[in-house]
């Protein structure tokens, strides 16, 4: 579980998150959705100590990381996987040598043993034989699944996705999003998903916020956010076409 | 940002590169990776510079000793002294910079934008240390050498180019670069490329690592790299020479 009490964050005078406070359940999918621009990266990386807060407290399982050293911290990532948004794959290794590096600096395992890990998670996202490409030999599909397997190399307790199947067609970020839902179940981890996409929203998202100008708008679950009265959501959700039709055949 | 912060950033920057790294075998591996990457690729371009500049500086001094009071064994003399003081430690130091100061600076700055560097935070890994540290070493061990290797082509293609003109005959130029040679220049030679290594080696990757924006960014972060870099070895050489030959 991750709480986050009154974090403010701001850059310079502009203030891009103001107070914003939440719990992010563990063996859940939670979701911070918002228009680009409203703080929803800014919000994930303050959580993750890459952009020093103004204010607040951010809490994994009660363990309060915004005030704890850089040794600490470090421990406490080591419990983390991130996937972020361009993949942020090392460019000038293989895929092998992408998933290997967490291992090889902070397990105790073998060369072998480190194989048979990054053998398997690399096909737990349902890639094969990609071990010796480059990130640049692959399709962008292909370097989230890598990103998705090179977060999970540790066995993370906390997952941290920031638009995850940004840039992708319809269909290759519906396998994304199954992809991470099935992580999510079957390793029981918190997972906190940055997101845009409403088809992600209903196809995954177990708890959801809505972000505005770094304020937090609405709080709830995928079930009641149809039928919300909130202005800014809405206008958030039905801004497309398709949910616009979606709300009329259902009312 | 004003000049004083900037520096007090470079040496906090310092600091965490001096941590201790994460994993001991990852860092000697990288420490031979960066010797590769920066200094052996190096190892051509070094020597045609040397080669030619090694020429010219040879062909330039017998044109100002045309008096026929002074020996010509003097050439060879003069073209030793400047490429051991100067030419091999500064000169090619600031070719270095442009050539490793622009990698390092792309680099580094490169994997900023690219979230690369959060990436390995998120690991648990301490970035700085393990894309700079490695960098460091790797420039102060192979940089001299690379000077040694500089000098030893700069005065054999001033030999060979005078030799080839017929302003100095070869047994006149190695009487000359033989005639009163002082051990304590290579040692000046030697400390000025370690401090000017070290530079080429921490000002860039200062600027790469704080690259904030986009591939535009890249390039003023490698350009503000090569420049400082460029402009802070001029100065400690002046410091050094002022300290050691006076």
């Amino acid at each position: 579980m991750i709480e986050i009490k009154e974090l403010r964050k701001s850059f310079g005078e502009k203030l891009v998150l103001e107070s914003l406070s939440t719990t992010f359940s563990s063996g859940k999918i939670n979701l911070i959705i918002g228009r680009s621009g409203s703080g929803k990266t800014v919000a994930i990386k303050s959580m993750l100590g890459l952009h020093s807060i103004d204010s607040g407290g951010i809490y994994f399982d009660n363990r309060n990381f915004s005030v704890m050293n850089d040794k600490e911290r470090k421990e406490i990532r080591k419990e983390i996987g991130m996937v972020f948004q361009g993949g942020a794959l090392f460019d000038s290794m293989t895929i092998e040598e992408n998933l290997s590096v967490p291992l090889i600096m902070f397990s105790k395992k073998n060369k072998s043993e480190i194989l048979d890990r990054v053998n398997f998670c690399l096909d737990r996202v349902n890639l094969v034989n990609v071990n010796k490409l480059f990130p640049s030999d692959l399709s962008g599909g292909m370097q989230k699944r890598v990103a998705i397997a090179r977060a999970i190399v540790l066995n993370p307790k906390y997952l941290f996705c920031d638009e995850p199947n940004s840039g992708l067609d319809p269909y290759t970020a519906t396998i994304i999003d199954e992809l991470l839902k099935e992580i999510t179940y079957e390793y029981n981890i918190t997972t906190v998903i940055n997101t845009h996409d409403m088809n992600s929203v209903m196809q995954i998202g177990d708890q959801i916020i809505f972000i505005k100008e770094g304020k937090k708008m609405w709080e709830g679950h995928k079930e009641e956010i149809m039928n919300t009265n909130n202005k800014y959501l809405n206008d958030f959700i039905f801004s497309s076409e398709i949910f616009k039709r979606l709300k009329k055949s259902i009312s | 940002m004003n000049i004083f912060s900037t520096i007090g950033k470079y040496f906090i920057f310092l600091k965490k590169v001096f941590s201790r790294p994460d994993n001991k075998s990852v860092f000697y591996k990288n420490v031979i990776l960066e010797i590769y990457n920066l200094g052996i690729t190096s190892i051509g371009f070094v020597a045609f510079v040397s080669l030619f500049v090694g020429a010219v500086v040879t062909l330039q001094i017998a044109y100002n000793l045309e008096n026929p009071l002074l020996p010509t064994y003097l050439i060879g003399l003069a073209t030793r002294d400047s490429i051991i003081l100067e030419f091999a430690p500064t000169m090619i130091s600031l070719i270095l910079a442009g050539k490793m100061g622009s990698n390092i600076a792309s680099t580094i700055g490169t994997m900023r934008v690219t979230e690369q560097i959060d990436a390995l935070e998120m690991m648990g890994i301490n970035s700085s240390s393990y894309l700079v540290l490695p960098k460091i070493v790797a420039l102060i061990f192979i940089n001299p050498v690379l000077i040694i290797f500089s000098m030893f082509l700069a005065i054999l293609g001033g030999w060979f180019f005078g030799d080839l003109s017929g302003l100095c005959s070869t047994a006149e130029f190695l009487d000359g670069v033989q005639y009163y040679f002082i051990p304590f220049n290579i040692y000046y030679a030697f400390i000025k490329t370690i401090v000017f290594a070290f530079i080429i080696a921490t000002l860039p990757a200062f600027y790469g690592y704080f690259t904030k924006g986009g591939a535009l960014e890249v390039g003023v972060s490698s350009t503000k790299g090569v420049v400082n870099s460029s402009i802070l070895i001029i100065i400690s050489n002046y410091l050094i020479t002022q300290l050691l030959l006076n």
